[in-house]
C-alpha cells in the first residue's frame, strides 16, 4: 500500500540520477543536487546545468536499522551526506563499508549501484552510491 | 484583522485505538471541544482538519466532508490541511485566519492520525514522504535517519554529548505520568534511554516519539461569540505564524538550526508583542531528543549549542526558567503525526486555564506551541494569552 512504485517516475529522473547532474546558480553562486530550474536558496532562474564531481568527503552518516517497508530486505545500511569537491552536498547510501567501522570525514567516490526493486514484477531502481576511496 | 479566541478544547487519549476508526476519533475530539466551548454545534461555520497520512495509512481522503457528515453538520466549509507533522499547526493557522479575517465567526481546527492499523515498515515509508520522494526517500533514508544526521552534526559542531541530549526523553516521561491523555504514563531513567535499541545511529528507540492514534480539536471564535458563550476563562490567540525552509537537509548550510523556527518565531513574538522571557509555558516538537534541544535554542531560550544545558540544569522543569512539555511532549504524551500540533495547543491552553493538575504552572498567562513538519521544512508557532 505504502509505495511510490512507478516506472515513468524512475524513467524521467534517469539522466539526473545516473549522471549526478546538478545546478549552479549564476546569481548566488551556490550549486545543488539534483538539478532544478530555479535556485532553492535565492529564487534565481539563471541556472547552469553541471556534471558534479564524483569525489568528495563524507560529512555525516547514520545506519538505518528500522527501514521503510520497501527497503526491509537491505537493512542495515548506511545513509549519509557527502560534500563533493565543488562543495555541493548529496544525500546517498554509503556502500562497501562495515557500518561500525566508518568514520566521518573519510574520502569517498561515486559508484553506480542498485537501490531497490519495485516488487517481484516491477523494475529495479539504480542510482549513485558512494564508497570510501581506497 | 480582528481578535480571535479559543472557546473550547477537546482530545482523545493517545494510544493504539484498535476499536475506534479515524472518523470516530475526529467526532469524539470535536464533541469534547464543542462541549467545552459552550457554543452550539450548529454555530460552527468551518472546519480545518490537520492530517498527514490518512490516504496511505487508512485509504481515506476527503476528510472535510467525512467529518461534516459524521458530525451531523453537512454544509459547513471543511477541508484537510497537510504539512507533514506540522499538519495540526497548519490547520490551526488556517482556522485562525478564517476568524481573524472576519469571514467566519466560529471555526473548529482539528488534528487526527490513525497509525496503528498499518505495519511498522509502512508507517516508516509513509513518514519519509515528508521529504523528497525522488531524491531522499529513494535512498532508503528513514525519517529517524534524517534526524540522526542532524544529531551527528550538532554533536560535532558543539561537542555536546548524547547523555545530555537524551535527558529530554527522561524529562517528558516524568511529566506524562500525570497526564491522563498521554500514551506512555511511566518514567524512564537515562540509563534506560541510552540502553534502548538503536533505530538510526546515534538515535535510540527511547529518544523517538512513538506512533499512535488520536484526535484533538480547538473551537475558535470572534469576540462577539465569546461573549455569548460566557466562558469563565478567556483565552486569546496572541499570534499564529507559519514558515517554511528548504525541504531537504543536504540543501541547507547548517543542519543544527531550523530556519523555519527562527522565521516563524520572529514573526510570532512581534505579533504577540512579547519576547521569549514573557513565555510561561512552552510546548516544543521533540519528535527526537535532539530536536527538543535545538528548538529551545531556535526559539530564543538558549544560545546556540547550549540548549541541552537548560535541560540538564532543570530549567525546563516545573519551577524552572522555561517550563517545557509539561504534559509529556511528543515523546511521552504521544505523536499521532497530523494531530500533534492540536494536542500541543490543547496542552498549552490547559495550562492557561489552570487545569493541568499536578503539572500546573502557577498563574500561567502566556503559552507558546511550536509544531514542526518534516525536518523543519515547515514550522508553525501559536501563542496564547489568558485575558484577565
Ligand atoms: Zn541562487
Amino acid at each position: 500500500m505504502v509505495k511510490a512504485n512507478s516506472i515513468p517516475r524512475v524513467w524521467r529522473e534517469r539522466t539526473i540520477k545516473y549522471r549526478l547532474i546538478g545546478g549552479k546558480c549564476k546569481k548566488c553562486g551556490k550549486s545543488f543536487y539534483p538539478f532544478r530550474r530555479i535556485c532553492p536558496r535565492c529564487g534565481s532562474e539563471e541556472i547552469e546545468e553541471v556534471h558534479l564531481p564524483r569525489e568528495g568527503k563524507l560529512l555525516y552518516y547514520t545506519v538505518i536499522r528500522a527501514p521503510p517497508s520497501d527497503f526491509e530486505e537491505y537493512a542495515p545500511y548506511v545513509v549519509g551526506i557527502v560534500e563533493l569537491k565543488d562543495g555541493t552536498r548529496v544525500l546517498a547510501q554509503i556502500t562497501d563499508v562495515v557500518e561500525d567501522q566508518l568514520e566521518e570525514g573519510v574520502d569517498v567516490e561515486a559508484v553506480f549501484r542498485k537501490y531497490r526493486e519495485q516488487g517481484k514484477e516491477g523494475i529495479i531502481e539504480y542510482g549513485i552510491k558512494f564508497r570510501p576511496k581506497t | 484583522m480582528r481578535k480571535v479566541y479559543v472557546a473550547g478544547i477537546g482530545a482523545t487519549k493517545i494510544r493504539e485505538h484498535w476499536e475506534v476508526s479515524l472518523r470516530e476519533l475526529l467526532v469524539k475530539a470535536a464533541q469534547k471541544a464543542i462541549e467545552d466551548s459552550n457554543i452550539e454545534k450548529k454555530k460552527i461555520q468551518a472546519a480545518f482538519i490537520g492530517n498527514m497520512s490518512s490516504g496511505v495509512l487508512q485509504g481515506q481522503e476527503h476528510l472535510g466532508s467525512l467529518f461534516a457528515t459524521w458530525m451531523g453538520i453537512p454544509g459547513i466549509a471543511a477541508s484537510k490541511v497537510e504539512a507533514a507533522c506540522a499538519s495540526g499547526g497548519a490547520a490551526f493557522h488556517s482556522a485562525y485566519l478564517a476568524v481573524a479575517s472576519g469571514m467566519y465567526d466560529c471555526v473548529i481546527a482539528l488534528g487526527v492520525e490513525k497509525m496503528s492499523d498499518a505495519l511498522t515498515g509502512d508507517v516508516t515509508a509513509a513518514l519519509i514522504m515528508a521529504d523528497d520522494q525522488d531524491y531522499v526517500a529513494f535512498t532508503g533514508a528513514s525519517f529517524v535517519g534524517l534526524n540522526a544526521l542532524v544529531y551527528r552534526a550538532y554533536m560535532k559542531k558543539y561537542g555536546a554529548k548524547q547523555e545530555d541530549i537524551a535527558l529530554f526523553a527522561v524529562h517528558d516521561h516524568k511529566y506524562a505520568v500525570n497526564n491522563e491523555l498521554a500514551q506512555f504514563r511511566r518514567e524512564f531513567s537515562l540509563e534506560d534511554v541510552l540502553k534502548s535499541p538503536l533505530i538510526a545511529d546515534p538515535i535510540r528507540l527511547l529518544e523517538c516519539a512513538p506512533t499512535g492514534d488520536g484526535a484533538a480539536a480547538v473551537v475558535l471564535c470572534s469576540e462577539e461569540y465569546l461573549k455569548e458563550a460566557n466562558n469563565e476563562v478567556k483565552i486569546e490567540v496572541a499570534a499564529s505564524t507559519l514558515a517554511t525552509d528548504i525541504l531537504s537537509l543536504h540543501d541547507r548550510d547548517d543542519l543544527t538550526t531550523l530556519q523555519a523556527t527562527v522565521r516563524a518565531a520572529e514573526k510570532a513574538y512581534k505579533m504577540a508583542k512579547i519576547s521569549p522571557s514573557d513565555v510561561d509555558v512552552l510546548e516544543v516538537h521533540d519528535a527526537f531528543t535532539i530536536l527538543g534541544v535545538i528548538h529551545l535554542e531556535d526559539l530564543g531560550f538558549a544560545k546556540k549549542g547550549e540548549g541541552w544545558k537548560l535541560v540538564k540544569e532543570g530549567e525546563i522543569e516545573l519551577g524552572g526558567k522555561i517550563p517545557t512539555n509539561l504534559m509529556g511532549g511528543l515523546k511521552a504524551r504521544g505523536h499521532p503525526v497530523g494531530a500533534t500540533g492540536i494536542y500541543q495547543i490543547y496542552d498549552a491552553v490547559t495550562q492557561l486555564k489552570g487545569e493541568a493538575g499536578k503539572n500546573q504552572v502557577d498563574d500561567a498567562e502566556v503559552a507558546l506551541a511550536q509544531n514542526v513538519g518534516g525536518v523543519g521544512g515547515t514550522v508553525s508557532i501559536n501563542i496564547f494569552r489568558r485575558v484577565r
